[in-house]
């Protein structure tokens, strides 16, 4: 017996070489792809096992994290969800990360290497640190103003420091409270099901993510190019455009909402918002000329990030002069982002040179080290100094005396261009209401603010619907608490 | 040990090694306590409230079944007690680290409870089972209970589409656990008597294969017969994995009895006859199988990753040293992680190093059992100690393999770790028996009156055995 005893157990040991020769194949050399197959869970549990950094506005958290006790742990909370969503986006278990959520996730869920004490740290320990903070650019006063101002009317709100670049105000209207999203469950698909369903896109951050036809306020553009280009040399003398307007090529006139406009100057234009005179100067600069100056102010760049991307505004490259002139009184192909013409206004009060826009002040870790900063870029030279001047002049008497007198504010310098924007097939849908403008202090040196704002309220009365009616007032008061009142 | 001489010189004296057995007790609970400790730090940061109780109550357990096997047994094999206390308190350890991850549902405490049963058997086993050839005289009761326990649980309810167990009051239990300890007594004693006939009579079916020699169906008839009894009892009842266990059992024990090599033949031959025919037959064996060709399918047919899946994200995560204990995530594999899937937690979050030491526990138990086969001298206890061996054996190797996808998944419990209280009472009875065992291999022979005892099993194959041991 002892001879087959002895074969049972070599049976046995290569039972056992089998069991050992698999447990190394599963956990040495298999266990890379299975801890990357999508089915595995890990990595997401490992994600959310400890509390998610929070995002800052005037230092103070404006997301929390609640411990759900559940196997995907932590879940975020948002403090005022529907004023911030268009700033934080969303953190969701089920549905990912959009906007600063997204663009920092790394450094909010603590993998971002930058945020190990020592270079390598977390090769070596295999480990998380506790989630980073971000410390956004935000005024909270300026965002509750503007989002107060659209009291759920469809529109939004961009407001931009003109010297520094900083955004300081970023709302989309009607909102949402992206802390509906954040864990899993019925509840949370429910809530996507009606956010992603509602006919108002409430999940639309319309300030960075859509674009609109610009209007009148497009002017400011055309106005610039114009002057930059030679078109016009003396701002005050007559042109020599009559009204009515006959577009180029074509039988259709270019009706004017204002009066006096015939062969008005462009002080005037600009004041009254005359279509007519606007559109025979870029026809007159030309599309080389206009695409060139609209370009500078960020047009056309579709890798502006924020750093959240920023969807691109548009001004076409190949146009026939009649489509040339439409576009250059903002209709036609011409779209742009609330921020985009709060960029137009910004560049225009800080004398031409255009900063680079910004949302992320600082990262922090969790302990408050600094671990970046973001510093000012200059994002171009959009036109001469002298130009930039003229049309700082221009957009103080159209709120001084002209269609934008509902944006003056007492004891300080405000400039501002209203728009009114046709679209839809035949134009047959309700306009959408413009005012982009800025603001400076009385006895300050620089100005404190340029803010954009939109409302494209299907509600109102078609008559009513003007920019310097419905959007004058909300952007007064961002603009307003920028200056500190 | 050749004592054959009529005038022995004073024999050396025969190491006890009982020392060697305490300090490793010592070690084997050490290890459970400091385990039980890390899953407090790694899952809350503190230390469990409750951690001294338990080392005490652990440490008693093994510190009383020290001293009944020092009375009783002091010739036993010293490494078999720690190595069941340390794969206990382990099983222990990993069922109350998967408790705090179900809050409704804690297993650990009666897990306790029937360690603690499993323990007292096993000190009553050493202490009053006097000698292991006591149980020869009772292979035809032992047969009966068994066929009686295996029988019983088809009258009550299934769970889990599985008809083996009993319950009453709030305690369940299978019986087919027990059932395999009786049948491999059985086993032993049947072919310890009939081994000669079922060795050298009977018919050659074709003259150029030697190996293949039916035995007569007198000698054969009844072993097989009680054999397929149980195996089909099994079947209906659809416990696969021990009807499993009960044919590898029976070839094996077959094959050290008879030395034929044609019965490992025969026996896998019909193994995968059974097994195809089951494989294909049974949806429910027929889902496992399919499993195994392919763990991912569910995946990507977009229905989530299955047991077997998760069981696999399991061991990869754990690496080569693991998460460590407590903060790994093999709940995720869902309800048998505590019972079958038990080894996927010992992966994940001890890591192929932990793993590797649990499977050399494993096969250090068989080996001593194999071992305590070899150096006994009468073919009941020979046989019997291989087939307790190869019970733990085949069941390790079954069930781990299930899980890490080296061969189909069968339900069973992985010895002394799984949840699962008729699984641990019975490995700590094979345990004892072996214990049993190994202490009338060890014990120094009062030679004249056991000379006569061998001299009539004595035959052929034993005095070839007797030369070889002279010899190593």
């Amino acid at each position: 017996m002892t001879r087959y005893i002895r074969r049972i157990a070599a049976f046995f040991l290569l039972l056992l070489a089998a069991l050992l020769v698999n447990s190394a194949r599963i956990q040495l050399v298999e266990a890379d792809s299975l801890d990357r197959n999508p089915a595995n869970r890990r990595a997401t549990v490992a994600r959310y096992a400890e509390p998610r950094g929070p995002i800052l506005v005037d230092g103070k958290a404006v997301t929390g994290s609640r411990d759900t006790r559940q196997p995907l742990r932590y879940e975020r909370t948002y403090t005022q969800g529907p004023l911030y969503a268009p700033v934080t986006g969303y953190a969701s278990q089920t549905y990912g990360t959009t906007l600063l959520e997204n663009a920092e996730d790394a450094l909010l869920s603590g993998t971002d290497p930058m945020l190990a004490p020592f270079p390598f740290w977390h090769e070596i320990t295999r480990s998380r640190q506790p989630g980073g903070q971000v410390a956004t650019t935000i005024k909270g006063a300026m965002q509750r103003a503007a989002y107060d101002g659209l009291a759920g009317r469809r529109g939004a709100v961009a407001a931009i420091e003109p010297f520094s670049g900083r955004i300081l105000a970023l709302v989309s209207s009607p909102s949402y409270d992206p802390g509906l999203l954040s864990g899993t469950g019925t509840a949370v698909t429910d809530a996507w099901t009606r956010l992603t369903g509602d006919s108002a896109q409430p999940m639309l951050d319309r300030a960075i993510r859509q674009t609109y036809p610009p209007g009148s306020a497009f002017k400011i553009v055309t106005a610039a190019a114009a002057l930059d280009a030679g078109t016009v040399t003396d701002v005050a003398a007559p042109t020599d455009i009559e009204e009515p307007y006959v577009l180029p090529g074509t039988a259709t006139v270019l009706p004017n909402e204002a009066e006096g406009c015939d062969r008005a100057s462009l002080e005037y234009a600009i004041r009254w918002s005359c279509n007519s005179v606007m559109a025979g100067l870029g026809v007159r600069t030309g599309l080389t000329g206009m695409l060139d100056t609209a370009r500078k102010f960020g047009f056309n760049d579709s890798g502006l990030r924020i750093p959240s991307g920023v969807a691109a505004s548009h001004f076409d490259t190949e146009m026939s002069d009649d489509q040339l002139a439409l576009s250059s009184i903002g209709q036609f192909d011409t779209r742009a982002t609330p921020l985009q013409m709060a960029m137009v206004a910004a560049a225009v009060a800080n004398g031409g040179e255009l900063k680079y826009p910004y949302l992320v002040d600082r990262t922090l870790a969790a302990d408050g080290r600094v671990v970046s900063r973001t510093g000012q870029r200059t994002y171009g030279r959009t036109m001469n100094p002298l130009t930039a001047n003229r049309l700082r002049r221009m957009m103080i008497d159209t709120v001084e005396d002209g269609t934008a007198t509902n944006a003056a504010i007492d004891g300080a310098t405000v400039g501002g261009k209203t728009g009114t924007a046709q679209h839809g097939v035949g134009n047959s849908g309700l306009p959408y209401a413009w005012f982009i403008a800025w603001a400076q202090a009385g006895n300050s040196g620089r100005p404190a603010v340029a803010v954009a704002v939109v409302v494209e309220d299907a509600a109102a009365d078609r008559a009513d619907i003007s920019g310097g009616g419905d959007a004058a007032p909300i952007a007064r008061a961002v603009m307003e608490k920028a200056l500190g009142r | 040990m050749t004592a054959t001489t009529a005038d022995p010189p004073p024999a050396p004296p025969v190491p006890r090694r009982r020392g060697v057995e305490l300090a490793l007790l010592v070690g084997a609970v050490l290890i459970a306590v400091l385990g039980y400790l890390a899953v407090g730090l790694g899952k809350h940061h503190a230390l469990p409230p409750d951690a001294a109780v338990y080392g005490a109550g652990l440490g008693a357990l093994a510190l009383l079944a020290h001293l009944v096997v020092r009375l009783r047994a002091p010739y036993a094999d010293p490494l078999l007690l720690p190595i069941a206390v340390l794969l206990n308190g382990l099983g222990l350890v990993l069922i109350y680290r998967l408790d705090l991850e179900t809050p409704g549902d804690s297993a650990a405490p009666t897990q306790l409870v029937w360690s603690t049963l499993g323990a007292a058997l096993f000190i009553a086993v050493v202490a009053f089972l006097p000698d292991h050839r006591v149980l020869q005289r009772y292979a035809y009761l032992s047969v009966a209970t068994a066929l009686v326990l295996l029988i019983v649980p088809i009258f009550f309810p299934a769970v889990n589409g599985a008809k083996i167990w009993i319950r009453f009051g709030g305690f369940s239990f299978q019986p087919g656990e027990f059932a395999k300890v009786l049948l491999a007594v059985f086993f032993a004693a049947y072919l310890a008597t009939n081994r000669n006939a079922l060795a050298y009579t009977g018919r050659r079916l074709w003259r150029r294969l030697p190996w293949l020699q039916l035995p007569t169906g007198r000698v054969l008839g009844p072993l097989v017969a009680i054999w397929l009894l149980s195996v089909v009892v099994l079947v209906l009842e659809r416990d696969l994995g021990t009807s499993l266990l009960f044919f590898g059992l029976f070839v094996i024990m077959l094959y050290v009895a008879t030395g034929r090599t044609g019965w490992i033949a025969v026996g896998l031959a019909l193994a995968a006859v059974g097994a195809f025919a089951v494989g294909s037959l049974e949806p429910h064996v027929h889902s496992r199988v399919q499993d195994w060709l392919d763990p991912y399918a569910s995946i990507n047919a977009g229905r989530g990753p299955g047991q077997l899946a998760q069981s696999l994200f399991a061991f990869a995560a754990g690496g080569l040293t693991g998460t460590g204990l407590g903060l790994g995530h093999s709940i995720l594999i869902g309800f048998a992680a505590k019972s079958d899937f038990i080894l996927a937690t010992a992966g994940e979050e001890l890591g192929l190093v932990g793993l590797t030491a649990i499977f050399l526990l494993y096969a250090l138990l068989v080996a001593r059992g194999l071992r305590t086969g070899l150096s006994l001298r009468d073919p009941f206890g020979r046989l019997l100690a291989v087939g307790l061996s190869a019970i733990l054996g085949l069941q390790v190797f079954v069930i781990a393999g299930g899980v890490m996808g080296l061969i189909p998944l069968t339900g069973m419990a992985m010895p002394f770790l799984a949840q699962g209280g008729s699984s641990v009472v019975t490995n700590w009875a094979i345990v004892a028996l072996l214990m049993r065992l190994s202490d009338s291999a060890r014990r120094p022979r009062p030679e004249p009156s056991r000379g006569a005892g061998a001299g009539l099993d004595g035959d052929g194959d034993d005095r070839h055995d007797n030369r070889t041991e002279a010899g190593s």
